[in-house]
């Protein structure tokens, strides 16, 4: 079996972007969404802190401190695209305006519900930022993270154990191993990486999964 | 003639009492209005309940605020950041107050209170530990939570130009929540690179009318070789 580099997952869900699409891709692993995006679509990048059609990272020099991300890292706009002020930004996200988000996650469960804000610890600071907007906003929230923790503990679960950002929220589910359809009949197994098994993907999840009608390897 | 310049930084937050609610704009760096947060700290007022999206960054601005123990509490939705380190041992020495409000939700009650609105009732956070407690409500088969308006006695935002009127643009992402602020506080104070004459702003493009704005002052061109948080 051979696992997708984070990069390779990127790819895989910049795939499934289509052109005209508005998207917000949250802070950490999903920006590296935007590197893939394929050049002969027109996408729109929504960043919550107030821009719409956002390019990509300024060359060396040309950074803007008036101009960042949501993870506060400088960007470009561009040709096109605005800028709106903070309840305009969330009035896109929470009112259905976004087709798609994508955002990282600690778990999701079975029915779609995301933890990705806090792990609940005693000495954990909490931060929740626009995970919650984006969550129960967007038509469309993929997720993308690794199918396991560190210690190999599936990050798909019957139920979440970390604080829920949403409940329900999530429609697919873009992992190292495979990317998953959340059903109203379960989780869907869309495709799985090469040399791995359904039998084996099973295994390593750690609730049941339901084969598509045409599984393809990614 | 009407004319909301005042002519310091000083004189611009001179009111500001102890116990007061003061907004302050800005999303990390951009758009936090760092020399009217300067003038506050020399200004002294303390036991402040301080609202902005994050808790500071690094040792200036906002933190700094906090760093001279002038915050009582703080309304924001994204405290945790790398260099928030004054905030996070304030945080767990358990010296500050900390209300967490998902982002969305911060903005429209901000805009709420500004607006007039009473409460509203809204999808974000329904089911999870940001919303226990809160009266909830199914509209059309959907789940929402009651949030109520984030008012305030200042707002502290920095635009790019106003004029005497206190209307006000601003520059790129620097703009996030300093319409909103400027609307949902009884003093709204923004500094400006440039205060510019009556005319010289299209009033096609004003961003905040100046009925929102209280005070206005001038700080030159922006300390733009900042670097970026």
């Amino acid at each position: 079996m051979k696992r997708l580099t984070r990069d390779q997952i990127a790819a895989r869900v910049a795939r499934d972007i289509q052109e005209g699409a508005y998207v917000n891709l949250g802070i950490g692993l999903p920006t590296l969404v935007a590197n893939h995006l394929p050049k002969d679509r027109e996408i729109f990048l929504h960043s919550e802190n107030g821009l719409l059609g956002m390019g990509p990272a300024p060359a060396a020099g040309e950074e803007d401190e008036d101009l960042i991300n949501a993870g506060k890292q400088p960007v470009t706009i561009l040709t096109g695209g605005c800028f709106f002020h903070h309840a305009d930004s969330f009035a896109m996200m929470r009112g259905g305006h976004l087709d798609v988000c994508v955002l990282g996650a600690f778990q999701v469960s079975v029915t779609g519900d995301l933890a990705n804000w806090h792990t609940g610890g005693p000495d954990a600071i909490p931060a929740v930022g626009g995970a919650m907007d984006l969550a129960i906003g967007a038509k469309q929230v993929y997720v993308m993270m690794e199918h396991q923790t560190k210690s190999g503990e599936s990050k798909i679960v019957e139920r979440c154990s970390y604080p829920l950002t949403g409940i329900g929220c999530v429609n697919r589910i873009y992992t190292d191993l495979a990317v998953i359809d959340v059903t109203a009949h379960g989780l869907k197994v869309v495709e799985f990486v090469t040399g791995l098994t359904f039998d084996e993907l099973q295994r390593l999840t750690g609730v049941p999964l339901l084969r598509a009608a045409e599984v393809l390897p990614a | 003639m009407i004319d909301k310049t005042v002519q310091s930084l000083a004189a611009a937050v001179a009111d500001v009492f102890d116990g007061a609610t003061v907004m302050i704009g800005g999303f990390g760096a951009a758009g936090q209005p760092a020399e009217l947060i300067d003038a506050l700290i020399a200004q002294g007022a303390k036991d402040l309940t301080i609202v902005n999206n994050n808790a500071g960054n690094g040792e200036v601005g906002l933190a700094a605020l906090l760093k001279a123990r002038r915050v009582r509490k703080i309304i924001c939705s994204f405290p945790r950041q790398v260099d928030s380190q004054v905030f996070d041992g304030l945080y767990r020495a358990g010296e500050i107050e900390l209300e967490l409000v998902p982002q969305g939700n911060l903005a429209e009650r901000i805009r709420a209170a500004g607006a007039g609105i009473g409460a509203f009732f809204t999808p974000t956070g329904y089911g999870t530990l940001l919303a226990e407690g809160k009266e909830t409500r199914v509209i059309d088969g959907r789940h929402y939570v009651l949030e109520y308006p984030i008012r305030a006695d200042f707002a502290l935002i920095k635009a790019l130009k106003g004029d005497r009127w206190g209307n006000l643009v601003y520059r790129k992402t620097a703009r996030n929540f300093g319409p909103i602020m400027a609307s949902a506080a009884k003093c709204a104070i923004a500094q400006v690179s440039e205060v510019v004459p009556l005319g010289a702003l299209d009033p096609e493009t004003v961003v905040t009318p100046g009925i929102f704005v209280q005070r206005i002052v001038a700080i030159g061109a922006s300390s733009g070789a900042r670097a970026v948080a």
